[in-house]
């Protein structure tokens, strides 16, 4: 009988023979259908596997020690309850990407760029969730940033795609630094790096509060904390969708781990001035990023900025989840952790279902820019209901569950008055108002994703001419749309399967919720706040085909087709829509003007000009030209001076290797 | 027995919410009339104007889709559920347990989510201005809402309606500037949750300013019937949602008897009553504002639930 890890263990291996094979395969026809049919069957047995580890026993971790790496150290891999659930989460993910791969995959037209590595990445990711010191964790996390580098230059001839990879490979080195240096600390100066040795030992609090700047620069910029988030909007959607699906929906949930496993699990009982900064980062990335998404007009940037917002909800959660833990609140730690772990799981189903429809609507119309589509609904009517389940589920609005995440969230910001520290006291309700204020401008960005792309009229020819995609991308749509409702009306299954998780971090879990009456959840107490998807829904559905019926049984139910009335103004073009950047026109005039000095410009001919007007709209990103462009700005003034250096005659060089020389020696001699 | 009786209540209140919604706006209407000394139609016009649209055919635009045909029953249904649970005579409810205040305010959200989109569905460009609109209020009145939320909790402990509502009825609470704020925000997010003035204006037909008029200027007939029906049925829930946190007094508590349930109901019909005299006073004495103005107005009613909060924690300290 293998051990559980070792199962794992062997489902990596399996990937990386599965990358091999489809080096070799790669010019030939099937290879498609192979190499994705081989990664859905991995990938169903790792997330068995992890799954089962997870809702079975989890008291006693499951290690194994590899032979490879440092030499005196080895490999550790160990399977606990944290690292079975994001195992769970990347390999749903990917079993979900790998269906929709089975019939996506036929379009790509440069098979070779990503068959080899969609394997690699898969199994990078499993590795750094397995990964039980520090080597192995830096080795596998360099290994699935450089796999997923190769998927978003997959289509490199693309406009703008050789921006993003470059943008990406540099955060991402600069994020692995940061981890570096983290684990560097954490090692201290005997140099332990197997994370059972960081784990006893004790960290002084200047480590520790190092360790966590550290931590937000490295996992914060692989998740996408701002305004650590630059590449990810340019990244994410370079690459093939259901690529995108996973860099979206589970690389980031990765780094999230990364996050979690030091920051809860190695660094010991944290200092509640640590909740401040990640409620503050958390809170500015889910506005800010919600924001972004808002004002983009490309369906995959929107989705890649989207994530940026879920990504701060998470850091919310997590924040507070220190905050409680800090003060002994083990049971309102236990519910924000769980509200946060429940998010990591409800983003990536929807976030890998949304991908998976912008790439749908991108193999049948070409079109990644909304304000060339619309009216979709007619054309691809499967692909745009489980759009609309993705919509709804991201909006976090009931009975999907986006919602239940959200709502334990806010539960757990209610519990925030017994909080002892003025600072979090007043703080914790400011960032439920941001989480509130994100939440409703996340309906109202994806009412402007939903509506411009798949309602109204065609904007253009390739929208009208658009059908519905193949057999295997729609079955791995509904699958996670099915995920999603089920989901937001079984939430105490979830909540009770995460509990060995806060029970293994924290010390401390949820109640039960497997004993509440009709499967309803009840965090602290039933007085004090409980929900019940499974009946609103029920009631919802009930009191509405009740009025379906009743109406069209006894009043009318007669229709009549005609044009559309528009206050008796018919404006033929479907031009005159509302469009992408008018549908934002109010959140931009209110939100914008400020923070991205957004302006309006209007160019109105002189009467009698036969020319037409125009509206120029101005957008600048803070973040990018506040932060990004004054470094770039100083690494090319620094080349360019460093530059005259190359065209020095040889009695300078040597003048200069002379000098150098002279102050070595100068500086070792006043040193000793 | 009890589980007949609880039933009974709970099918009762439902109908009642359903019963009384057009009334109540009737009854704003006639006062605003007489305010304005015009004899204005009968407060029973709501029933009459409902009856016969459902009674009419519905004229659909040539690409309207599915999602525009079920979104006047999603959104008639949501509010319906979620009028049904805020406790309006009486308090612990069969169902109150369903959803709290928070989800209550979800449920309210999914039903503007699917009536945004139908907005959006024919392809005009009112539908498209009275979409983006809505959906711009609703991300201003939100977190102004969680902080009302989050005040009444921190003083009831509870966000479960049912609970505030008997708390806040038999304990001594007395009279806190806190709650005083709250009070005022959540009627300034009812302003503007409910179309009203000086936010939206509900009479308003064939305007550039208006928002909830434009979202649904394509429907006609029963659709019509459904979306005004879910229009009365919200402002109904917000006066209840008022009453029943802020002031519930005779609102008969969980099980005292048939009596208890027949005060409540009655002392319930004057509170709104009550309220839509106020709303009507209100509105008469109020112009509407730019669009742009919004903002403000309920950024105003954000700081005062921040407030509210912070007094509350200051006062918990002394």
């Amino acid at each position: 009988m293998m051990s559980a890890v070792a199962l794992q263990l062997s489902c990596v291996a399996a990937f990386l023979v599965t990358a091999i094979v489809a080096i070799a395969l790669s010019r030939s026809a099937r290879a498609t259908a192979v190499i994705y049919g081989a990664t859905l069957v991995i990938c169903a047995a790792a997330l068995f596997g992890s799954l089962r580890w997870l809702l079975g026993d989890t008291a006693n971790a499951s290690m194994v020690t590899l032979p490879v790496g440092l030499p005196w150290l080895g490999a550790h891999f160990r399977l606990d309850a944290l690292a079975a659930f994001f195992l769970v989460v990347v390999n749903l993910g990917g079993a979900a990407a790998s269906l929709y791969g089975l019939g996506y995959g036929h379009h790509e037209e440069a098979p070779h760029r990503v068959l080899p590595f969609f394997p690699a990445f898969l199994a990078g990711m499993n590795l750094v969730v397995l990964a039980d010191d520090a080597f192995s964790y830096l080795l596998c996390w360099e290994f699935m940033s450089l796999a997923s580098w190769a998927l978003v230059m997959a289509h490199h001839r693309e406009p703008g795609n050789v921006k993003a990879g470059y943008v990406y490979l540099v955060m991402a080195s600069f994020g692995t630094l940061a981890l570096l240096l983290a684990f560097g600390l954490l090692a201290g100066p005997a140099g332990e790096y197997g994370f059972a040795a960081i784990r006893a030992a004790p960290h002084t609090p200047y480590v520790a509060a190092l360790v966590l700047i550290l931590m937000l620069l490295g996992a914060g910029s692989k998740a996408g904390l701002v305004p650590l988030h630059v590449w990810l909007p340019l990244a994410h959607p370079a690459a093939p969708s259901h690529v995108s699906a996973l860099m979206s929906g589970v690389m980031t949930k990765v780094a999230i781990y990364g996050f979690i496993r030091v920051i809860f699990d190695l660094l010991g009982p944290p200092a509640w001035s640590a909740s401040v900064v990640v409620l503050l980062f958390g809170s500015i990335t889910a506005v800010m990023g919600i924001l972004y998404a808002m004002m983009e007009k490309d369906l995959k940037r929107l989705l890649a900025y989207s994530t940026i917002e879920n990504v701060g909800i998470i850091f919310v959660g997590l924040g507070l989840a220190l905050a409680f833990q800090a003060n002994g609140m083990k049971l309102a730690a236990a519910l924000a952790f769980t509200a946060a772990l429940f998010h990591v799981l409800n983003h990536s189903f929807f976030k890998s279902l949304l991908f998976f429809c912008a790439g749908a609507v991108l193999t049948s119309t070409g079109e990644r820019d909304m304000d060339k589509l619309g009216g979709l609904i007619h054309r691809m009517p499967y692909t745009s209901f489980a759009m609309l389940v993705g919509c709804v589920a991201i909006s976090a609005l009931p009975p999907f569950n986006g919602f239940v995440s959200e709502w334990l969230m806010f539960q757990a910001v209610l519990q925030s008055p017994d909080l002892p520290q003025w600072a979090l006291k007043i703080m914790v309700p400011a960032v439920g108002a941001m989480l509130a204020l994100a939440a409703a401008l996340a309906a109202a960005c994806f009412v402007k994703a939903y509506g411009i792309t798949f309602l109204g009229r065609p904007r253009g020819a390739a929208a009208e001419t658009a059908g519905e995609v193949d057999r295997f991308s729609l079955a791995a749509m509904f699958i996670l749309a099915a995920l999603c409702l089920l989901g937001g009306i079984l939430p105490g299954l979830v909540i009770d399967a995460l509990s060995p998780i806060s029970l293994q971090i924290l010390g401390g879990r949820m109640p039960i919720q497997a004993n509440e009456a009709w499967l309803s959840i009840a965090p602290i107490a039933e007085s004090r706040s409980s929900y019940n998807g499974l009946l609103v829904m029920l009631f919802v559905a009930m009191s509405a085909s009740l009025s379906v019926f009743v109406i069209h049984r006894f009043a009318s139910r007669a229709i009549r087709r005609g044009p559309a009335w528009g206050c008796g103004f018919s404006d033929s073009t479907p031009a005159a829509q509302y469009s992408g950047a008018s549908f934002a026109q109010p959140i931009r005039r209110v939100f914008g003007t400020m923070l991205f000095y957004a302006r309006d410009h209007v160019d109105m001919p002189a009467p009698g000009d036969t020319r037409p007007a125009r509206l120029r709209i101005e957008l600048h990103d803070p973040v990018w030209e506040g932060m990004y462009e004054p470094v770039v700005a100083a690494v090319e003034l620094s080349s360019e001076w460093l530059n005259r250096l190359q065209f020095l005659t040889i009695r300078r060089y040597l003048s200069l290797v002379f000098a150098t020389l002279v102050t070595l020696l100068l500086v070792l001699a006043i040193w000793s | 027995m009890v589980v007949i009786t609880d039933i009974a209540v709970q099918g009762a209140q439902m109908l009642l919410v359903l019963l009384l919604a057009p009334l109540l706006t009737g009854f704003v209407r006639k006062v605003k009339a007489r305010l304005v000394r015009r004899q204005g139609a009968s407060i029973f016009q709501p029933y009459r104007d409902l009856l016969r649209l459902l009674r009419k055919e519905v004229v659909l635009a040539d690409n309207a889709s599915w999602l525009f045909r079920v979104t006047p029953y999603i959104t008639f249904a949501a509010i319906w559920v979620a009028a049904a649970l805020v406790p309006t005579f009486a308090t612990g409810l069969l169902f109150n347990w369903t959803a709290d205040l928070i989800a209550i305010v979800a449920l309210l959200g999914s039903a503007r989510f699917f009536l945004a989109l139908a907005g959006m569905d024919v392809g005009t460009a009112f539908g498209g201005i009275g979409s983006s609109r809505e959906v711009m209020i609703a991300a201003l009145a939100e977190p102004a809402m969680l902080l009302m939320v989050f005040c009444v909790a921190l003083v009831a402990g509870s966000t479960q309606l049912s609970t505030v509502a008997n708390f806040l009825a038999s304990s001594y609470v007395g009279l806190r500037v806190s709650l005083g704020m709250a009070l005022v925000a959540l009627i300034m997010v009812a302003l503007a949750e409910n179309a009203r003035i000086p936010v939206d204006n509900p009479a308003t037909h064939l305007e550039l300013t208006m928002v909830h008029e434009a979202m649904v200027l394509e429907y006609s007939g029963r659709h019509l019937a459904m979306i005004e029906i879910g229009a009365f049925l919200k402002l109904l829930l917000y006066i209840s949602l008022i009453a029943c946190v802020f002031v519930p007094w005779k609102i008969a508590l969980f099980g005292t008897g048939p009596l208890a349930y027949a005060v409540g109901a009655v002392v319930y019909i004057v509170k709104l009553a009550v309220a839509g005299f106020l709303l009507a006073l209100f509105e008469t004495a109020t112009a509407k504002m730019r669009v742009f103005r919004v903002p403000q107005f309920l950024g105003a009613a954000l700081m005062l639930g921040l407030l509210g909060t912070l007094l509350l924690f200051v006062s918990r300290s002394f």
